[in-house]
């Protein structure tokens, strides 16, 4: 069970939080103006990297604030933790490559 | 009894005392210090199990967790565990214990016939011959033919905690790496868990009572680093602590095992059988050891047959003799260990047999020295002895380690130890992800990459056999540990304990299949997982049959997946594998660890969160009055609802008859208090509502109430229910009972990530509201006797809200409909909700008020065509199947409205919903039913064109009644279907999802 730093609350189970899928997919201003492919592409598809991925967390059973993660997807480690609505930190590259 | 065979002198047991246990029903004597294995060989008793396909009698294979064979059912039903190592049950007075898995006694069992059928039945057999008409018939007796031990049938009467514990530095094993990275890291002030799974601290020491260690014997040192760490105030040491799971972020879970050991009559009531420890570590020191990993040659099953290694702690640890005659088997210089400790103990030793072409060491010199007869370049080829061994086989070697010579010359021994190298038990190490690598020095896997942050592995876990090097490692990584953790780690803390180096069972031989006499699969069998009874034949057969894969020849073979996961047995079959493919060890790769370690007993993972505290009940606050009147519920999320209040003599469809007539008839009513509420303030309230909801809300007057639709961004249904505007900036929302949680989630998830601009702000009141819904026709006569409000539809029309007292409650009256039904309501603060209840019922009395239930609710709904999110919808239903469009908004964008315009959803043939009435009003057709085109003439495959959502009794239309997606269902009006059922066809006819009132003219009353 992952250990997440709630920017809130700190350090905490995974239990009390709730995954919120890739971050940085921003809700498309004119749908309208969208083929269907960009639309579904928004809707559907993510990524599934191995290593570093952007991730969203609420801390559902605590503060129930969203924040954005930066996660490797080998080793599970939280590299970075940063507010929603941010661009991502510099990250190191993972140490198992 | 007498213990024949204990030796007189020796072992860490305490012969002032003695223990009675049975087994299989016999009584025996041992002592405390013993487990049920060194205490059954005291006695003798190496026959202990029957294996788990063939029924071959098998005995006591090790002496530790990695135990394949020794399998035993432990005390009687309720309080029994079954498939318990015997090497591990520490002994008490009064301990029974069974043999599992044979009938009808462990001597003679006659379910040994599948050994001698087991040329017909390799690997897969069961699969591939059991096909027809289907494995199903076949699989309850072939289970019953295989398998271990019964679990318990009572409820189990024991209690159990669950311990949490976070630390600096976690020390898994308590053996000498364990032990001097736990004093190392202790010594600086860091809290530190040592954890052992054995009740005694000293891993191999304690089987190795010659090794020093600061130049005194290592018993010594033990009792010293022992004493010393109770010392330490931030230390905790758990004994008969297994660390049976390594989760991510050093999350690690223990089981302690504290009242097991106790004889029955002496367990102290106040402590709980077991803990279950979870522990957050900031450093993990792993230092597990290693497992002695036998040789496979033919008949390596019997019992008298064990590890080299247990032999020396049978004869060190427990003084107890495991045999009388022996034979050594080895690849390598550690098994000449064993050869002198039986030598010195005085066991007969018959010689040693060792495929190594030359053996040069300093063990096999002093085994030489000594007289010990030593076969090199040999093989042992097979073995004789059906409940006991008796003969050992052994014949020369080629050069290539291929093939024997000659038929193999007999030895009589009734003991046959061997010694294949040693594998690190990288199990935690794996669980947590890290990787192995091939050691090609020591012919075994050790630990390469971690992916952990904060661990180390060290000592033999790590590949480092020698006592010093291990000493040095351990308290060179607890130091790095303590340091990382802010612990000052200067002073005289800073040296290791010295010893004395020795890789004692290198050089090796590496030959994974010996050779025998016969051809694989002849006259015997090479037995690679004892405990799943997975030979080297059927390894190769699973090659043979193209299997290639290590990962797919397991589970082909079930190699390594018996509940001791392959400990003794993984690298072997990988080895076998590589030897057959023509490809080296690291090549094949290894299988993927999980947990548990060791078997964890469900009651351990439960804790105290077993009946009452298993999942929370939410209740209502008239919950008292529902049971009092004879509610049955049902469990709708974690909330108990009323489901239908039947009154004497009748049934549940009788009581559901009378209670939807009832709010047709006259005036019924339901307790509402779970539909989900969520108020929603602020100046943006509207403009957020419109982007959530397919309909528009920003328009709403106050005091007037609208249905809405919520979609995901995919365009499916999410959840549905009614929204009131209070004020200006302010909505109470209704969501379903069970979508309650997620619909508040998803709000907070919009306005927290992408629409932070807005100021909205949310509340959740379910609980704070008690909700009395009041329907029928005489619902506006009896609230008019409890409040003063204009009732009239001209002053409280319906879809609007009034505020005013209720019973003399202040209240929220909403006027909604979920039955067709002018209807009613009545929200009050919840401590108020039984008493307005109560009155509603007292003054309803005249109307012959009814309290309805949910499957009530539900008929009359479907009697409206009204739909419930999750019955009618699955996440794959948009409103336009529905045939909801005049509620999606054309004029503004809200969630999921793209997506209703994407082809797939334009589709003529989705399944759109429809009504459906049977041929026979009398029948009802199930819920799930499939429906089909035709009911004649079908042959596979049928095309499914829909299924049913709902379907009732309806007093009320005086048939059944039901609702269905059906594929262009709304072009199909009026045409037959067919609702296949197991034994027959039920046809009924599209309709509109309507059956009653379809002017709505009682809905306005």
């Amino acid at each position: 069970m992952l250990l997440i730093p709630c920017p809130h609350c700190g350090p905490r189970a995974e239990i009390e939080f709730s995954y919120g899928g890739e971050a940085h997919i921003a809700r498309p201003e004119e749908p309208d103006e969208l083929t269907d492919q960009e639309w579904s592409d928004y809707v559907f598809m993510r990524r599934n990297p191995k290593g570093v991925v952007l991730e969203r967390w609420v801390h559902a059973h605590g503060c129930r604030r969203w924040f954005n993660a930066a996660r490797d997807t080998v080793t599970y480690e939280i590299l970075a933790i940063y507010p929603m609505g941010q661009n991502p930190p510099e990250l190191p590259e993972p140490r198992y490559l | 009894m007498p213990q024949s065979f204990r030796l007189p002198e020796g072992g860490l047991i305490d012969r002032a005392r003695s223990l009675r246990f049975t087994f299989d029903g016999r009584s025996f004597d041992g002592h405390p210090g013993d487990t049920l294995a060194s205490a059954l060989l005291a006695n003798g008793v190496h026959l202990v199990a029957r294996s788990f396909k063939y029924h071959r009698p098998r005995g006591i294979f090790s002496a530790g967790a990695e135990e394949p064979n020794a399998l035993v059912q432990l005390g009687e039903d309720p309080r029994t565990d079954p498939n318990q190592r015997a090497t591990q049950v520490e002994l008490f007075d009064g301990l029974s214990a069974k043999a599992q898995h044979c009938w009808p006694s462990l001597e003679v069992d006659f379910n040994q016939v599948t050994s001698l059928a087991s040329r017909l039945i390799p690997s897969g057999f069961y699969y591939k011959t059991f096909m027809w008409p289907s494995w199903k018939y076949f699989e309850g007796p072939i289970r019953r033919a295989a398998g271990l031990g019964k679990a318990p049938r009572l409820p189990d009467p024991d209690r159990y905690d669950k311990c949490f514990a976070h630390c600096d530095v976690l020390v898994v094993g308590g053996g000498p790496a364990g032990l001097a990275a736990a004093l190392a890291a202790g010594r600086t002030g860091a809290r530190v868990i040592l954890v052992e799974q054995d009740n005694r601290l000293g891993g191999s020491l304690l089987s190795a009572p010659e090794t020093q260690i600061e130049g005194a014997p290592s018993a010594d040192w033990v009792r010293e680093a022992e004493a010393e760490l109770a010392t330490l105030p931030e230390v905790k040491v758990l004994k008969r602590t297994t660390c049976f799971a390594y989760y991510d972020h050093n999350l690690l879970g223990l089981l302690e095992k504290v009242t097991d050991h106790y004889a029955p009559y002496d367990r102290p009531a106040e402590l709980p059988r077991q803990r279950m420890w979870r522990v957050r570590a900031g450093h993990v020191i792993l230092a597990t050891g290693a497992i002695e990993r036998p040789l496979v040659f033919r008949d390596n099953d019997r019992p008298g047959i064990m590890l080299a290694s247990a032999a020396s702690s049978y004869l060190n640890r427990w003084a107890v003799k495991p045999g009388s005659r022996a034979v050594v088997f080895t690849n390598n210089e550690g098994g000449y260990r064993a050869a002198l400790d039986l030598k010195s103990r005085g066991v007969d030793l018959a010689a040693v047999i060792d495929l190594q072409l030359a053996a040069e060491g300093p063990l096999s010199r002093r085994a030489r020295d000594e007289g010990i007869p030593i076969k090199t370049g040999y093989a042992v080829t097979g073995t004789s002895g059906h409940l006991r061994l008796k003969k050992v086989f052994v014949a020369p070697l080629d050069g290539a380690g291929k093939r024997v010579f000659g038929g193999g010359e007999p030895i009589e021994a009734d003991l046959l130890v061997s010694s294949g190298g040693w594998n690190p038990t990288v199990h935690l190490f794996c669980q947590s992800k890290g990787t192995l690598e091939w050691d090609d020095s020591l012919a075994c896997f050790r630990p390469d990459a971690s992916m952990q942050r904060n661990q180390a592995v060290v000592g033999a876990a790590n590949g480092t056999f020698g006592l010093s090097s291990v000493l040095v490692e351990a308290h060179a990584a607890a130091l790095a540990a303590a340091d990382a953790a802010g612990f000052s780690t200067g002073g005289e803390a800073s040296t290791a304990p010295t010893s004395v180096e020795e890789r004692d069972f290198l050089p090796m031989r590496e030959i994974y299949l010996v050779p025998s006499i016969k051809p694989l699969g002849q006259g015997g069998k090479h037995f690679v997982d004892q405990q799943h009874d997975v030979t080297a034949a059927d390894l190769l057969l699973a090659m043979r049959e193209g299997y290639r894969s290590i990962e797919h020849v397991k589970r082909y073979t079930t190699t390594g997946m018996a509940t001791d996961q392959g400990k003794t047995s993984n690298v072997a079959a990988i080895g076998i594998v590589a030897e057959h493919l023509g490809k080296t060890v690291p090549e094949v790769g290894v299988t993927t660890f999980r947990p548990p370690y060791t078997a964890v007993t469900f009651g351990a993972f439960a804790g105290r969160d077993v009946d009452d505290f298993l999942d929370p009940e939410r209740t209502t606050p008239m919950h008292a009055w529902h049971r009092a009147h004879g509610a049955a519920f049902e469990d709708v999320g974690q909330w108990k609802r009323a489901w239908y209040y039947p009154q004497a003599g009748e049934d549940m469809a009788a009581a559901v008859n009378r209670e939807v007539k009832a709010a047709r008839d006259s005036v019924g009513i339901l307790d509402a208090s779970t539909l989900g509420k969520i108020e929603i303030r602020g100046p943006d309230a509207g403009v957020f509502l419109d982007r959530i909801y397919t309909n528009v809300f920003s328009t709403l007057k106050v005091g007037r109430a609208r249905y809405g639709l919520m979609l995901k961004e995919d365009g499916m249904v999410f959840d549905d229910g009614v929204t009131t505007r209070l004020a200006e900036d302010r909505y109470l929302m209704t969501t379903t009972t069970g979508g309650a949680a997620n619909v508040m989630s998803w709000l907070e998830e919009w306005l927290q990530t992408e629409w932070p601009d807005l100021k909205v702000y949310l509340t959740s009141v379910t609980e704070q509201w008690a909700t009395m819904t009041i329907s029928g026709p005489n619902a506006r006569a009896l609230l008019a006797e409890l409040t003063e409000l204009d009732l009239s539809t001209d002053s409280f029309p319906h879809m609007s809200m009034a505020e005013g007292e209720v019973a003399g409650v202040k209240a929220r009256i909403f006027r909604i409909s979920f039955t067709g039904e002018l209807s009613y309501e009545i929200n009050v603060p919840s401590r108020y909700g039984l008493a307005v209840w109560q009155a509603l019922i007292r003054v309803g009395q005249k109307y012959a008020i009814t309290p309805y239930g949910t499957e009530a609710m539900h008929v009359l709904r479907a009697e409206k065509g009204f739909i419930i999110v999750g019955q009618e919808t699955d996440g794959s239903v948009t409103p336009l199947d529905l045939g909801m469009n005049w509620i999606v908004s054309k004029k503004k964008d809200f969630l999921g409205r793209r997506s209703l315009s994407r082809p797939d959803m334009l589709k003529a043939d989705r399944k759109q919903l429809v009504g459906l009435l049977t041929e026979d009003g009398r029948e009802v057709l199930p819920e799930g039913a499939q429906l089909v085109e035709s009911n004649h003439d079908i042959r596979p495959p049928i095309p499914m064109v829909g299924h049913v959502t709902s379907s009732y009794w309806s007093p009320n239309c005086g048939q059944s009644i039901a609702l269905a997606l059906v594929k262009g269902g709304r072009d199909r009006m009026g045409e037959r279907l067919y609702a296949a059922l197991p034994d027959r066809t039920i046809s009924c006819t599209v309709t509109e999802p309507l059956f009653f009132d379809k002017t709505g003219e009682r809905l306005h009353g």
